[in-house]
């Protein structure tokens, strides 16, 4: 299961390393379903050059590619990899050290006399 | 790259497993260090929600209940849409150390699949007939 997981988030991070991607897929978030046609239009890219963005990303399952008007192929994004790699970086972002050390200051703080605790790091902060 | 699934710390602390107990597990210490307000139900089972100034709360269930040794509890993995069922689980073993504590900490399942990426495959071959059959549409069509 784990090389699995592992494979998902690398095509995430690797599509989103590249600018042409990201700014389809951005597109694509924030305005919803589009044609290669209609981004060439709202992008500074060539069609073409979209076109094959798209590929590879319908490829890495990134984007879903469905039949629009006109016998039209129009791309979706899809949610489930972007939260895989959303898992990636909230264990990157999960702080511990702080409220850990927040949780030593508290115990310090509030049973006077005894001896303060061993290890001193920054100051935690509260969440 | 490496999937981090399981986020570890220890540290040693001068205060007995008791009073250390009372600051993870009762709403008064949570909210004296974890978060701005705290209520919990203290039974495997239970609900503990923990909120910060500023709005932000996070909701948590109660799994493991130890006392003085280990506390474990579940909430959801930071970022995911509010219904999504992953969580990751968090779990504090208390070992006695001389007159003091020694703490760990450790959370995992952060590389939990989600249900819809098995369907990547099985979606995959759907979109591939879906665009097969579209095609097969146009062809009768103009015929």
């Amino acid at each position: 299961m784990l090389p699995d997981i592992e494979a998902i988030a690398e095509q995430v991070f690797t599509a989103l390393a590249d600018p042409t991607r990201r700014a389809i897929l951005a597109a694509l978030a924030s305005e919803g379903p589009a044609t290669a046609t209609d981004l060439a239009a709202r992008l500074p890219i060539t069609r073409q050059a979209i076109a094959k963005h798209l590929a590879l990303l319908a490829e890495a399952g990134l984007v879903r590619a469905e039949p629009g008007e006109r016998r039209r192929v129009r791309y979706r994004l899809r949610s489930a990899p972007m939260q895989v790699a959303q898992q990636y970086l909230a264990a990157l972002a999960r702080n511990w050290d702080g409220p850990l050390s927040a949780l030593r200051d508290h115990l310090d703080r509030t049973a006077p006399g005894a001896a303060a605790s061993s290890i001193h790091e920054i100051r935690g902060h509260h969440g | 790259m490496g999937f981090p699934d399981r986020i570890e710390r220890t540290v040693e602390l001068a205060h007995s497993p008791g009073k250390v107990w009372a600051a993870l597990t009762t709403a008064e210490g949570l909210a004296a260090w974890f978060g701005n307000e705290a209520a919990i139900d203290l039974r495997p089972g239970g609900a503990a929600r923990m909120s910060w100034t500023g709005g932000f709360t996070v909701d948590m269930r109660v799994e493991r209940v130890d006392e003085p040794r280990v506390f474990g509890f579940t909430w959801q993995i930071y970022g995911l849409p509010e219904d999504d069922p992953r969580r990751t689980y968090v779990e504090f073993t208390l070992e006695p150390d001389g007159a003091g504590t020694r703490l760990t900490v450790v959370e995992s399942g952060f590389a939990q699949l989600p249900e819809d990426a098995y369907r990547k495959a099985y979606d995959g071959n759907t979109e591939g007939w879906m665009r097969e059959l579209g095609e097969l549409v146009g062809y009768l069509d103009a015929a």
